[in-house]
């Protein structure tokens, strides 16, 4: 008898191993379960961190509050989930968060193996090394022979590699699960430099104990361009997230910010303004959203220069004439239009 | 052959390996099904496993690499894995090395009737015991090592030996004639050898006559003598690469980083104070009358202690001491947060996150821990056996 039962386990183990996974849409179970589930760094300032009051704050963190507002007219209903380098993409399409926010660098090969799609980008980087000012150094070339911090499992990794073995010099890689643990390494005397995107830099600058103590040399050696990251598979979703980093630039382009927005919805006579507010048109139900999709955005979160000014701005890195900068003041930041 | 008087069907013993045999068919269809449907769902959402980026060339540095030379550019994935695995076995046996030392002395500490050595071990085992492992290794990265070791320009020297915040510097023996060395090579084996027959006869002596000889300290001696009296007579076969201060830090010769020391001494102190506890349960396990008989018959106390009370301790002491030696080598995988290369952290974390096939590298590094597992409870069990009470 014994047996047999474990016979019929077995039998039901297989029968399990065929059910497959549900497939409801991203948007259906976001709108029924009435929050954003986002993946975010939740370490690194500027991007995604905790502020005093225990709210994610940071460009990551407001283009999830944004893509809520869209989805489900409140910015407020979204549930950050903090995630290292190394389990984001697991996490996505394993279906733990419905969107990857964490400054993701958009890649070949992730784009192409990993099962997820790229959207646009809120926040375009460059990869760079900082170093104690009192070394004297003024290059990335005079760091033959150093120890590097680096995070392990990012591009960060991969680009240095590349640039030392390209270059020909000499280098110990010292890597961490975190971007803290970087910080506390470098700190801590374990490296001679670290080396991340630029803007994590002079987050992690800010948080150390003295950030007069650390310079940054001046090679940009990669491209970096970050932004939210889906699941394949998911048109919709993608259009969704996507329009909505749009619709934040494209405000922007308009003169739309969080606090002129109803004032331009009721007297703008341009008929751009009309359609992003949602007085004119069908924008928003062609997504599969409500009519004022971008309006509940751009109210409760602000269009993408109010955004960075409240959450890159303070890391010390200026906006006008950078490539983040909008394409009509010489940056590379551009939106479709939305019509 | 013995004729059954049942026929087949009714054969107890054919019925059985039947149903033994479609059970572990059945597992196993289940294990391949399982994987099958796996990759093709993965398939359906755009991620596709294939181990064929074994072959390709790894496009990250791996630091610390003793064993096998890691080469930016040439290096390719599996080798990285290699890398990976010998680096945890290396943090393993010297965590399992220096765990079992410091566990015994703890434990017999615990044991003894000194009043303060007793409180000191209680102490001991209950601080390290109850603290997660994880704090304890980033208390000894950052808190310790890294606070209290000086930067390289001002290194501790010991001799050729530097210590910074690093990790430590050591020279490293290169071969200068390799036939001079393989002759010396050759010599000291065969002094071992020697030390070995010695043991033998130094044993039929004390068994045919009752005097024995402090065998331990000749044969030590000995190998010693003859290696070194050799090494200079064939004129030197090896010289030492001995580090130089560079600009950053020290160049050539061998380095072994923090993070090795920070874990080594985390696993160490964490796992002894578990094996004291097994040692001190294996010590009052011995019974009372034997050690009283033991001193009847005039035998000292270190006779005692190595004839008397450990081989009967041991009996207790090694069945939980071996899954103590498998938490360690698990627990080593620990070491990502202080940024040691080990198996996890090149393998199941960068390798994966550089080529997505979480499949494949998470099933490997499952087989990597659990053939770790079973080789060293094989080892210990075989030990066991051996020490265990022979029945007449």
């Amino acid at each position: 008898m014994k047996k047999f039962n474990l016979i019929l386990g077995a039998v039901a183990l297989i029968g399990f191993t065929f059910s497959s996974a549900a497939t409801a849409s991203t948007l259906e179970e976001v709108q029924a379960r009435g929050t954003l589930v986002c993946g975010v760094d939740g370490g690194v300032a500027g991007f995604a961190a905790p502020n005093n009051d225990g709210r994610m704050v940071g460009m990551d963190a407001s283009t999830c509050d944004a893509i809520a507002a869209a989805v489900l007219g409140d910015a407020n209903a979204v549930k950050y989930v903090p995630l290292t380098a190394a389990e984001r993409f697991t996490a996505l399409s394993a279906g733990e968060i419905d969107v990857l926010s964490r400054n993701t660098t958009h890649t070949l090969t992730r784009d192409a193996t990993l099962g997820v799609n790229f959207t646009y980008y809120n926040f375009i980087d460059g990869q760079g090394f900082m170093v104690a000012a009192a070394d004297g150094l003024s290059s990335v070339d005079d760091l033959d022979g150093a120890s590097i911090c680096v995070q392990s499992g990012t591009t960060t990794e991969l680009n240095m590699a590349d640039y030392f073995r390209n270059k020909g010099l000499d280098f110990t890689p010292v890597g961490y699960s975190t971007s803290v643990g970087t910080r506390e390494g470098l700190e801590g005397g374990a490296c001679d430099a670290i080396t991340s995107d630029a803007s994590q830099l002079a987050a992690i600058r800010s948080e150390t104990s003295n950030p007069s103590d650390w310079t940054m040399l001046p090679e940009i050696i990669s491209k970096e361009p970050l932004g939210p990251v889906v699941r394949q598979g998911d048109d919709q979703w993608l259009d969704i997230v996507t329009w909505t980093l749009h619709a934040l630039i494209n405000a922007e382009e308009l003169g739309i910010d969080s606090s002129n927005v109803d004032e331009m919805r009721d007297n703008s006579p341009n008929p751009s303004v009309a359609r992003i507010v949602g007085s004119e048109g069908e924008t928003g139900p062609s997504l599969g959203l409500s009519q004022d999709w971008a309006y509940q955005a751009i109210k409760q979160v602000g269009n993408y220069g109010e955004i960075y000014e409240r959450t890159i701005e303070p890391l010390g890195i200026a906006r006008a004439g950078s490539v983040n900068d909008l394409w009509s003041r010489g940056g590379i930041i551009y939106s479709p239009p939305i019509r | 052959m013995s004729k059954s008087p049942l026929t087949l069907h009714r054969n107890p013993k054919f019925r059985a390996a039947i149903v033994q045999a479609a059970l572990v068919f059945l597992v196993f269809y289940a294990f391949y099904s399982l994987y099958q449907t796996t990759v093709f769902n993965l398939e359906e959402r755009g991620i596709r496993t294939s181990p064929s980026f074994f072959d390709q060339v790894a496009p990250f540095k791996v630091g610390f690499s003793p064993f096998l030379d890691f080469e930016l550019g040439t290096t390719t994935y599996i080798k990285v894995f290699y890398i990976g695995v010998l680096n945890t076995l290396l943090v393993a046996v010297l965590g399992i090395i220096a765990a079992t030392f410091l566990g015994f002395f703890i434990g017999i500490l615990r044991s003894s009737n000194n009043w303060l050595a007793k409180k000191v071990a209680l102490i001991y085992v209950e601080i390290f015991r109850n603290m997660p492992l994880l704090l304890q290794i980033m208390f000894w990265n950052f808190a310790i090592f890294l606070a209290f070791l000086p930067p390289p320009k001002q290194s501790l020297e010991f001799g050729s030996f530097f210590l910074n915040g690093r990790g430590l510097h050591t020279p490293v023996p290169i071969v200068e004639h390799s036939l001079l060395f393989k002759v010396w090579l050759g010599v000291v084996i065969l002094s071992i050898l020697l030390s070995f027959i010695f043991r033998r006869w130094a044993k039929i002596r004390f068994n045919n006559t009752g005097k024995s000889l402090p065998v331990l300290s000749i044969s030590f001696s000995f190998i010693i003598i003859i290696s070194i009296s050799a090494f200079y007579i064939l004129g030197q076969p090896l010289t030492v690469d001995i580090p130089v201060l560079g600009k950053f830090n020290f160049k050539g010769g061998g380095q072994l980083p923090l993070p090795l020391f920070s874990l080594w001494f985390a696993l160490t102190i964490y796992t002894s104070a578990f094996i004291a506890e097994n040692v001190r349960a294996g010590i009052s396990s011995v019974s009372k009358g034997q050690i009283e008989a033991a001193r009847s018959i005039g035998l000292t106390r270190s006779q005692m202690v190595k004839m008397i009370i450990i081989p009967q301790s041991m009996r207790v002491i090694i069945p939980p001491t071996i899954s103590q030696y498998l938490n360690l080598t698990k627990n080593s995988s620990l070491a990502m947060a202080v940024g040691y290369e080990e198996v996890v952290a090149v393998w199941a974390n960068i390798s994966l996150n550089q080529t997505g096939q979480a499949l494949i590298i998470i099933a490997m590094t499952i087989i990597f821990f659990e053939f770790c597992s079973l080789f060293t409870s094989f080892i210990l069990n075989m030990y066991n056996k051996r020490i265990q009470i022979t029945e007449r």
